[in-house]
Parts: structure tokens; C-alpha cells; sequence
């Protein structure tokens, strides 16, 4: 079941923390002038945030959700839910939803857990959460997104120049009244390998070997332990499911493209986004970007996007978003959802 | 659909190609500086103007921009 709908909730409130420390790709030596040139017009990070050594997206998330809770002025006993959608967690286990519920002083009777999703993250954790809410009596609730890429190569051009670092948080409540929500999320395993950290896990346990850099070609070095692309596929992929994605999804809501207020996508790289907006034939003005200042954070770019670019429109109007991730796993989701007056406070810097 | 035309769109996408340089039977990696972004933007150009998806074996069985355009053609 690919397609669905949902209804009886309402997002509340997003916020999105991003590390103080800037990144810019002009400043990237590892590559030469025309490269680093060629890379910032083509791919489209100009700038990205990097966490400092010891700093997780558990914590850039618990700032986010800090501010935004007390944004709502909700009061932590009232939440029941706590869903930590990340690749970077702060250990192998515990879930870092369990720290959160600690550390954002949530009450004991509450539910959190984790869970393992990338650049199609938030259309998951949405579908997920939103299922809570609307159907097992769960009123409030926060899904926490983001994450942090330490696992980049810095010798490494096709990962490192791309991948920024943020946390986000998403507040949702139960609204007897809310308009109906739609999901379309698919997967495909058999392309697990485009994006892929190949040890560290269970299957490749860590071993002295695998923190030994190997060449893999011109300007990439890495090793075992960080995350490998391979461009084409993914580029492959992207081009070949994304729009049908999205056309399945507007067929099943009876939306046309016009009602859509804004088309917010995860934001790979500037060819991908570009080739998609062009292929739905969307005008720029309603398809938001964040790449240029925060690169790809994986599944935060969604919610950093809603705030960093549409903060006054999300706060002051009703509108109709269309969000689409898609990226590591293979895996891709859409969500057709109606937002008013929600609460965004600007982009939190820790 | 026209081979001309398609040496257009490239000279459209890459400005610092002078236009007139490239051929059919010119060496793409040659002339367009070949590299993985290069290589990604002729892919999202020919799907955006051809609606094909060129694939990294298309790249690899190509020596010409004939040769390209034959495979944008057969896969049309």
C-alpha cells in the first residue's frame, strides 16, 4: 500500500537548528579552482554547516525541539510521543529517542524510538507519527529529524562538498478538523548500494582495516566507515521515480499541480531539483531551495527548507505543500499536506 | 529531432564552450572538459529536453557526440 491518506491531525509548529560553524565550498582545497568552481554551479552548495567534534543530531535536535515547545508554550507532560528520524544517531544503541524523552524532561508514560530513515526521512516519519496522532489517541507529539554527516571523507569530492548538518522538530497535535493528509511512499532495496556506509554495522562489524583510506578514484578517498555515492545511480534513480512519485500522488489526492501551493523537495543537488521542477514544468517561485546555504542535510532538508525560506508564509498562511523526499535505501515518499498559520521560528544556529 | 539542435542545447548548457567548436563527430570528453558533473549535467539536460535518461554505460560505449545522439535517438 503505497498510497494513503490520513486526517485528524494537524502540524503545529517546525523549527530546525543547523551548527554555528560555516562551511564554504570556495574554501574546498582538495580539489582545484575549475572543480571547486564547476561543483558550487552544478551541484549548488555555495555553504554548509559543520558540527563541532562531540556535537550529534540528537543534540542539534533537542535545541530545535527546546525552542519550539516553548514557542507553543506546551507543557511536556502533554506529550505523548517522541519519533527520532536519523542515520546519525548518538549510539549504536540505545535509540536516541529514548535519551530525548530524558533529556527534553518528557514524561515516562510517553512513547519514543528511532527511526532509520535518510533523505526520505521526513515523508516517513510524517506518515508515521501522523498515524499515532489521528489513530491511537496520541494529542501531541514531536518528530525529530536530522542529521549530522561526520561520516563524509573530507578526500572524498563526491560526498564531502555536498553533505550539510542540521537537527529539526516537528510539532503535531490532534485536530478533529483537519483536512486530509496523502502519502505516497515506495521502495527499492536492490539499489541499497548507491548510498551506502558498507561497514560499521553488523554485517562489516568495525576492524582496524576498515578505518584504511583506499583511492576510488580521482578525488575520492575514503574509507570503509564513510558514506560512498555513486552519482550516476542515484542521479538515475532520482530522475526515473521522483516525478512519477508525485504524479501518482496529485492523481490519487485529485490535486492538480495549481493547487499546490509550494513544492517543497528534499534537496539533493542543484541538477536533480532543477531537472524534476523542469519535468513538472513548476515555475522556481514555488518551488523553494535551501541548498545553496545548508547543502544536503539528508532528511532535516525538508523541514530546514519550510523554514528557512517560507517562515513568513507558513506562519501567516493556509497553504497547500507538497513535500518530497527521496534518496538512501533506495526509498522515496511524497505527502500532499495543509498547513495555517503553524508556529516557525527562524533557523536556530548552535 | 536534430543532431544540430542538440549541439545547440550543449553549447546552451556549457557557456564556456565557444559555439561552432563542437561537431558530431567531435570527442566529447574532449571538448566538454569530461568530468562526473559534466557527465550529470548532459544526463539531466537530455532528460529535460529528450525525456531519456542517458545511464553511465551509455557514457562508456560513446566516444562522439554522434555517438550520444544515436543513443538518445534509439531510446526515444
Amino acid at each position: 500500500m503505497a498510497l494513503f491518506s490520513n486526517s485528524r491531525f494537524k502540524i503545529a509548529g517546525i523549527s530546525a537548528c543547523v551548527p554555528k560553524l560555516v562551511e564554504y565550498n570556495r574554501d574546498y582545497k582538495w580539489v582545484s579552482e575549475k572543480e571547486r568552481n564547476d561543483l558550487i554551479k552544478r551541484v549548488g552548495v555555495e555553504e554548509k554547516r559543520v558540527a563541532e567534534k562531540g556535537t550529534t543530531t540528537a543534540d542539534l535536535c533537542f535545541v530545535a525541539a527546546e525552542k519550539l515547545i516553548s514557542d507553543l508554550s506546551w507543557k511536556k507532560d502533554e506529550i505523548q510521543l517522541l519519533i527520532f528520524v536519523s542515520q546519525s544517531r548518538d549510539y549504536i544503541l540505545p535509540a536516541s529517542a529514548c535519551i530525548l524523552q530524558d533529556r527534553l524532561g518528557l514524561s515516562k508514560s510517553s512513547i519514543a524510538f528511532d527511526v532509520s530513515m535518510g533523505c526520505s526521512g521526513y515523508t516517513y516519519g510524517l506518515s508515521i507519527i501522523s498515524n499515532f496522532v489521528a489513530n491511537c489517541g496520541v494529542k501531541k507529539a514531536l518528530l525529530l529529524v536530522g542529521d549530522v554527516s561526520t561520516m563524509t571523507s573530507y578526500r572524498d569530492k563526491t560526498t564531502y562538498p555536498l553533505f550539510g548538518q542540521a537537527g529539526t522538530a516537528t510539532a503535531l497535535e490532534f485536530d478533529e478538523n483537519a483536512s486530509d493528509t496523502f502519502f505516497n511512499l515506495q521502495t527499492d532495496g536492490s539499489g541499497h548500494k548507491a548510498i551506502m556506509i558498507p561497514a560499521g554495522g553488523m554485517r562489516n562489524f568495525p576492524t582496524k582495516k576498515m578505518f584504511e583510506y583506499k583511492k576510488f578514484g580521482k578525488g575520492i578517498i575514503r574509507n570503509d566507515l564513510h558514506v560512498a555515492l555513486d552519482g550516476y545511480a542515484v542521479f538515475d534513480f532520482s530522475l526515473r521515480e521522483v516525478v512519477p512519485n508525485i504524479k501518482e500522488l496529485m492523481e490519487y489526492s485529485s490535486r492538480t499541480l495549481e493547487e499546490i501551493d509550494f513544492f517543497v523537495f528534499h534537496q539533493a543537488n542543484l541538477l536533480i531539483n532543477e531537472t524534476i521542477r523542469k519535468k513538472l514544468k513548476l515555475p522556481a517561485e514555488k518551488v523553494p531551495m535551501s541548498l545553496k546555504k545548508y547543502g544536503n542535510t539528508s532528511s532535516a532538508t525538508i523541514p530546514l527548507t519550510i523554514v528557512s525560506e517560507l517562515r513568513e508564509e507558513v506562519s501567516s498562511k493556509k497553504l497547500n505543500l507538497l513535500l518530497s523526499g527521496f534518496g538512501v535505501g533506495l526509498s522515496w515518499g511524497s505527502t500532499i499536506i495543509e498547513i495555517e498559520n503553524i508556529c516557525c521560528p527562524p533557523v536556530i544556529e548552535y | 529531432m536534430d543532431i544540430h539542435d542538440f549541439i545547440k542545447k550543449i553549447e546552451g548548457e556549457f557557456e564556456e564552450i565557444t559555439p561552432g567548436i563542437i561537431t558530431p563527430k567531435s570527442k566529447f570528453r574532449d571538448v566538454l572538459d569530461w568530468s562526473s558533473v559534466n557527465a550529470l549535467t548532459v544526463i539531466a539536460l537530455v532528460d529535460c529536453e529528450y525525456d531519456v535518461i542517458l545511464t553511465a554505460d551509455d557514457f562508456l560505449k560513446s566516444e562522439t557526440i554522434e555517438d550520444i545522439f544515436s543513443i538518445i535517438q534509439s531510446k526515444s
